[in-house]
């Protein structure tokens, strides 16, 4: 048995470690931000997640749109009904066929998608040198390290090193797959001015949007993990009942 | 067949059709080998996996569209606004993977106690019959979101079937409905993966049955002489498999509410496209081993009949094992080797998830050659030559005297058959 063990282990250590060695290679790893809605008892951080909403609203929602998401949602950031259909208001969204039969533009409702910036993939190429600037609704969820990836991507552009030479239109990402990225290096210093004063870095901005698009992609975390947690303490009381109950009914079998 | 039961509905019923005759009979009278482990708890698990995964994926199924335009958002709209429709789809994402590891180490338990072996031959039969059901049942259900994973992973094995001469084309076709996967392929997908959990329900109906003409292995591979080897089902093994199953759920549960997405792959939150490739393609975790066994031989055809062999050759087992020995308890080398397979087989898993080249393929060749060497060269042999260690007299004698080391010599008889 002593050397099967060992054998097995050694086959498991051996795997551990050639693991991050391969994974080395192919890609770098990302900085790891501490989230306020990691662990078992996480929450979203409701003011990072509005000012998230602001970067996106005011940046990132000229190329990428975020299909899954009603602007009624936004009141679980903490937004007030009315300042949801303040928001809303600002779009103008095509509704109808009205009873001419025609199409008509109107002011966007609570109840309404999120207006997409192109009318369709062609459209939004065209516009990004030949780029399709993926929708966000699920972008966290998408990408091997989630939200650690979003931040770190926003963040890590920069010049490409010597003897990398860069096709028409990208710029150098050191986190972005194949480091050559059609979206520019959008996130400048003080490009929002945030109304709770909280100073626009970049990385603060990066953390902000990220922390917004992981409540977009997962809007129910709070409500799973709250349910979670009292499951999880429900099972271990009733298993050690149940544990109880077993002794006592073995204890003239053995 | 009028059993005395006091409740007058119950004694009406049951004069007519015995069915509290019958459940008492297959579930508070059946008699259990008093020294079975928690292993003897996973059949247990696996039933009650099957049966929350058909409940889930009914009410999944009321809200989810077929078409390739509008599954991917569907399934989005069960997590967003179908009120608990995040939790249905969890439970039911990850109670695949649970059912997976419940049904492996079920398996791992046959292999180790001998399980077998006669008089189980039909049973671990239909247990493999159950196997193949739930690997096709998973890579239909997998395809149903349509995301990125699901398209290339549906393009990939429905390619598979083109390897054969002949009847491969044709296969190909009717299992994609037309000429590429498409909307067809979804249809059909969906109306399988509806039916096929019913018939998986059907042989477990016939495996338990099976079980119970037979009756149950034990940790010694010794059968049972009389009603001191035994204890009731009820309340004996109830309690312990219910004890059992609520850690069971302790671990299903801290998956689907605090890591819900671990098992999956980032690549399904992208929907479909058929333009654009992932870089790196892999199925599911439990399809892992198998998956290595594909690429490990370089041509196609040979991949796809090493891979399926893998799966037919448990069919062939009972016949396979020459040793009359069913437990490993008592097969000191047997006992070794059992483990260097199952290391195998995490050696397989671990290569099948890496990319198909340089180190990983040489692993993955080594693996799968020591996968068939074990069952088709080793297990042979190994009955011919091993020397068992005798076996207890009988499961009650070092059970009731506390389980210390077995006297040698004195109970030194084979096993006799039932
Ligand atoms: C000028 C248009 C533009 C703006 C503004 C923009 N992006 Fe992008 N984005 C793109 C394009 C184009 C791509 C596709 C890049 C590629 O595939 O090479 C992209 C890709 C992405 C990706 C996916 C990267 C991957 O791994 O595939 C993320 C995440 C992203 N953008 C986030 C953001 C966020 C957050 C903002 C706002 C702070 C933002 N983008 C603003 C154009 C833009
Ligand atoms: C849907 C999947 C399955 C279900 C629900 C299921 C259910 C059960 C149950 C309830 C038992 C009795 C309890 C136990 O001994 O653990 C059992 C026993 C058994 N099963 Fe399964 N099973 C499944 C899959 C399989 C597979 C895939 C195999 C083998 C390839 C298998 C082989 C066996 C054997 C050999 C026994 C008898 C074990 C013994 O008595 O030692 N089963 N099964």
């Amino acid at each position: 048995m002593r050397i099967v063990k060992s054998v097995i282990l050694a086959a498991v250590l051996g795997l551990g470690l050639a693991a991050p060695v391969c994974a080395e290679e192919a890609e770098i790893s990302l900085p790891h931000v501490e989230w306020p809605h990691d662990g078992i008892f996480g929450t979203f951080d409701r003011a990072a997640a509005q000012r998230g909403f602001q970067v996106y609203k005011e940046i990132c929602s000229a190329c990428h749109s975020l299909n899954l998401l009603y602007y009624r949602d936004l009141t679980a950031l903490g937004f007030s009904d009315d300042e949801v259909k303040a928001i809303a208001a600002q779009y103008q969204v095509q509704d109808g066929p009205n009873d001419q039969g025609e199409m008509y533009d109107r002011p966007a409702l609570p109840s309404d998608h999120f207006k997409r910036p192109f009318p369709n993939d062609k459209a939004a190429r065209a516009a990004n040198n030949g780029a399709l600037p993926p929708d966000l609704s699920l972008i966290v969820k998408a990408r091997e390290g989630g939200e650690d990836y979003v931040h770190a991507m926003l963040t890590g552009f920069e010049d490409p090193p010597v003897g990398v030479k860069l096709m028409d239109g990208m710029n150098y990402n050191k986190y972005f797959p194949g480091h050559q990225m059609g979206m520019p290096p959008i996130l400048q210093p003080d490009l929002v001015t945030y109304a709770d004063g909280t100073k626009a870095t970049q990385d603060q901005m990066a953390t902000d949007v990220a922390t917004f698009l992981t409540w977009a992609a997962e809007p129910n975390l709070e409500e799973r993990k709250r349910m979670g947690v009292k499951v999880v303490l429900f099972l271990l009381v009733f298993a050690g009942l149940m544990y109880a109950v077993k002794r006592q009914v073995w204890a003239d079998a053995h | 067949m009028a059993a005395n039961y006091t409740n007058p509905i119950v004694r009406w019923i049951d004069s007519r059709l015995p069915v509290f005759t019958m459940m008492r009979h297959e579930y508070y009278d059946y008699q259990m080998p008093r020294n079975c482990n928690y292993l003897w708890s996973f059949g247990a698990f696996a039933a009650i996996t099957l049966m929350i995964m058909i409940v889930t994926g009914i009410f999944l199924a009321m809200n989810y569209t077929d078409n390739t335009l509008l599954a991917f958002t569907s399934v989005e709209r069960i997590m967003r606004d179908v009120n608990y429709g995040w939790l249905l789809r969890y439970i039911h994402m990850n109670g695949a993977s649970m059912f997976f590891i419940v049904v492996y180490i079920h398996v791992f338990r046959g292999l180790y106690y001998g399980s077998y072996k006669s008089p189980r031959e039909i049973l671990w039969m239909l247990g493999v019959v159950i196997l193949i059901l739930m690997m096709a049942t998973a890579f239909m259900g997998y395809v149903l979101p349509w995301g990125q994973m699901s398209f290339w992973g549906a393009t990939v094995i429905t390619n598979l079937f083109s390897a054969f001469p002949i009847i491969g084309d044709p296969i190909v076709t009717l299992l994609w409905g037309g000429f590429s996967i498409d909307n067809p392929t979804l249809n059909r997908f969906f109306a399988l993966h509806y039916l096929l959990p019913f018939l998986i329900l059907g042989v477990v109906v016939l495996h338990v049955a099976a079980l119970h003409i037979v009756g149950s292995n034990n940790p010694y591979g010794i059968d049972m002489k009389g009603p001191q080897d035994g204890l009731p089902f009820h309340p004996y093994f109830t309690i312990k498999d219910g004890f059992a199953l609520v850690l069971f759920f302790l671990v299903y549960a801290c998956f689907v509410f605090f890591a819900p997405n671990y098992l999956g792959h980032a690549d399904n939150y992208i929907p479909a496209n058929p333009l654009v490739t992932p870089s790196h393609i892999v199925p599911e975790w439990y399809f892992l081993p198998f998956y290595a066994m594909l690429r490990a031989v370089p041509s196609k055809l040979g991949g796809v009949l090493t891979m399926f062999s893998s799966l037919l050759v448990l069919f062939v087992l009972p016949w396979l094992d020459t040793s009359k020995i069913r437990s490993a308890k008592f097969r000191p080398i047997y006992k070794q080797f059992f483990w260097f397979l199952v290391a195998a087989c995490l050696v397989l898993g671990y290569a099948g998830s890496q990319p198909a080249e340089g180190i990983w393929l040489v692993v993955a060749r080594v693996g799968a050659v020591y996968y068939f060497f074990h069952f088709l060269i080793l297990l042979p042999l190994l009955g011919k030559l091993e020397r068992p260690l005798p076996l207890p007299t009988s499961i009650s004698e070092p059970v009731l005297k506390g389980s210390g080391p077995v006297p040698a010599g004195a109970h030194a008889k084979p096993m006799e058959k039932a």
